[in-house]
């Protein structure tokens, strides 16, 4: 699609640093230098980790969440036994990491504002992004409670206005990210802006609505199960506009035409071309 | 000592190793060019071909389980003439033997992909999925009735020039008939096995993981399922067999090649490390090393008894 995908590698990477963020989520810090120095916002990593039960095979995909230097980091919630897995390896450790993968967010346009919408740990890649982008944007964060919004102090000590949105009302406005995007914009409807966003599928959705209310380019990071990562198993397709044919649609691999598709391109679950 | 030799053929295909790569576990050669030397592996195998494109089963269409991978990916496909117009020609370029595995859901459709590659250049040979657990039609159902396994590989044999080889399934009660059936009917070699037939249930949900609801298990949960099947149907024909079914390290291969396997595939375990196969290629060269051993042939159906 707009990024080319042949510069990937696999390396023994060594666990550099392991830390809490909040009761629920966590940091790994790795030393991948060939990948760090590689990898691109949006693109992700395929690990094996060590320390899983060897009864599962499969290796686990993480966005990036940073690569500075020789180092890549990884944003995480412990949620099943590879996540689990993950918090128990300890500086030293030794993990092999596939990537960068995928496509990676397309940069930013001469002349436009970036807006990124983050819904919990979908802010991960979204601070990547931010990082690399020279002009400072405003960012939404959204989750269910205070602890799902992560990183919003670091959006701010970028310079990045940062808007927060929790469904209980815990921090920032009560209720969902995108009606705060939503109000934003009627207040800023003349600013050409793009949107990066990633997060759960029904923000995504929403996001993909408002954008094409607002007539504007939003950049979706989707997240699905996959195997290899590497657009060989044909098991974390999505349904997409065939480009080719209007009015039908194709598959594309999300590990390796995605994980970033503009929203137009996605068709959702019950959404025919 | 000198190196020992790892050359094989099956049919009139010549392999610098006993070691491929399995239908659907390995792209068409260009998914994987920048991690692998592809001309250290022995051949390669590309994902069932069909007639028409075709879209396979909608996700969730894997689930890994212990000891293996559970798929119903549904032979999504670019169909027999995008395959020739999009793929083939990078995979002619990786300098090894491609092997297009070919299906259909009526006899007829089998035949017409066999004649329109029978008219392409760079193909060393056809495996015949006779065994996909993932399709409503056709697929397995011509590999576990032997009248209509005998009808498919007669009516293929007839369209193409090429070393044919018959993909037999696991769920059998014996494939040592299906085996025999498939040789007399003009099979070059046999491969075995494909997928087992199988199902996992997500507890919180009470539905199956899979929208298929059923699948095929791979990996090493089906490895000595695999094992015993290549070492029945070895006994059973004269042709070559290719032992397939969770091979993870060397030693999984060298049981095939013990068992009578003339050649292995190697399939899920890229999926976790697509440089295994070139691994299983080195660490066979060094059993043979260690067991004096110059020939690989030597070891190809040397199994003792009990």
């Amino acid at each position: 699609m707009h990024a080319d995908v042949t510069s990937r590698t696999i390396e023994e990477a060594e666990v550099a640093l392991q830390q809490t963020l909040g009761p629920d989520y966590r940091l790994m810090t790795l030393v991948s230098p060939n990948i760090a120095r590689r990898a691109r916002p949006g693109q992700f990593v395929h690990l094996r980790l060590p320390g899983l039960d060897p009864a599962y095979l499969l290796r686990r995909p993480f966005s990036l969440h940073r690569a500075v230097g020789d180092r890549i980091t990884i944003l995480y919630k412990q949620v099943g036994v590879g996540t689990a897995a993950m918090a128990r390896l300890r500086s030293g450790d030794r993990v092999s990491v596939m990537g960068p993968l995928g496509n990676g967010f397309p940069p930013l346009p001469d002349g436009f504002h970036p807006l990124l919408i983050g819904g919990g740990y979908g802010s991960a890649p979204l601070f990547f992004l931010a990082e690399r982008t020279s002009q400072k944007g405003v960012v939404f964060l959204g989750g269910k409670g205070r602890t799902d919004l992560l990183g919003d102090s670091d959006f701010k000590a970028l310079g990045w206005d940062v808007h927060m949105a929790t469904e209980d009302g815990s921090a920032g406005c009560k209720g969902l990210v995108t009606a705060m995007l939503e109000k934003w914009l009627a207040e800023h409807s003349s600013l050409p802006t793009v949107w990066y966003a990633c997060g759960p599928d029904g923000m995504l959705r929403a996001v993909a609505l408002l954008a094409v209310e607002h007539g504007v380019q939003a950049w979706l990071s989707l997240d699905r199960r996959m195997g290899c990562g590497a657009g060989v198993c044909l098991a974390c397709v999505v349904k997409i506009q065939d480009p080719e044919k209007a009015g039908s649609w194709k598959w594309a691999r999300v590990c390796r035409d995605g994980p970033v598709f503009e929203s137009r391109q996605i068709l959702w679950e019950g959404e025919f071309a | 000592m000198s190196v020992p030799r790892l050359e094989t053929a099956i049919g009139r295909i010549r392999m610098k190793n006993p070691v491929m790569t399995a239908s659907g576990t390995f792209g068409y050669g260009t998914e994987y060019a920048d991690l692998v030397d592809f001309r250290q592996l022995g051949a390669m195998v590309v994902k069932g071909i069909s007639l028409e494109p075709w879209a396979g089963n909608p996700p969730p269409r894997l689930a890994e389980v212990r000891g293996g991978l559970l798929n119903a990916i549904g032979l999504q496909n670019p169909g027999v003439e995008g395959f020739t117009r999009d793929y083939l020609p990078a995979l002619r370029e990786l300098g090894i033997p491609v092997i297009v595995n070919i299906w259909g859901r009526t006899l007829e459709e089998y035949e017409a992909v066999a004649t329109r590659l029978e008219a392409a250049e760079g193909i060393a040979g056809l495996e015949l999925n006779v065994s996909c657990p993932n399709i409503k039609e056709g697929g397995i159902a011509f590999g576990t009735d032997p009248a209509m396994l005998e009808r498919v590989v007669r009516a293929v044999r007839k369209q193409t020039s090429r070393t044919l080889i018959v993909k037999l399934a696991p769920n059998v009660t014996r494939i040592d008939p299906l085996a025999r059936i498939a040789e007399e009917a003009g099979a070059d070699a046999l491969s075995l096995i494909n997928t087992y037939p199988a199902m996992a249930i997500d507890i919180e949900t009470r539905r199956p993981v899979l929208s298929n609801v059923t699948g095929g298990l791979s990996g090493p949960a089906i490895h000595p399922i695999a094992v015993k099947l290549v070492y029945e149907a070895v006994r059973a024909v004269q042709i070559p067999v290719i032992g397939i079914g969770g091979i993870v390290e060397a030693r999984d291969a060298i049981e095939f090649l013990i068992a009578g396997a003339r050649a292995v595939a190697v399939g899920t375990v890229n999926f976790t490390d697509p440089t295994a196969a070139l691994a299983v290629v080195a660490g066979i060269r060094d059993y043979l090393v260690r067991h004096n051993l110059s020939d690989v042939s030597e070891l190809v159906g040397s199994v003792r008894g009990p």
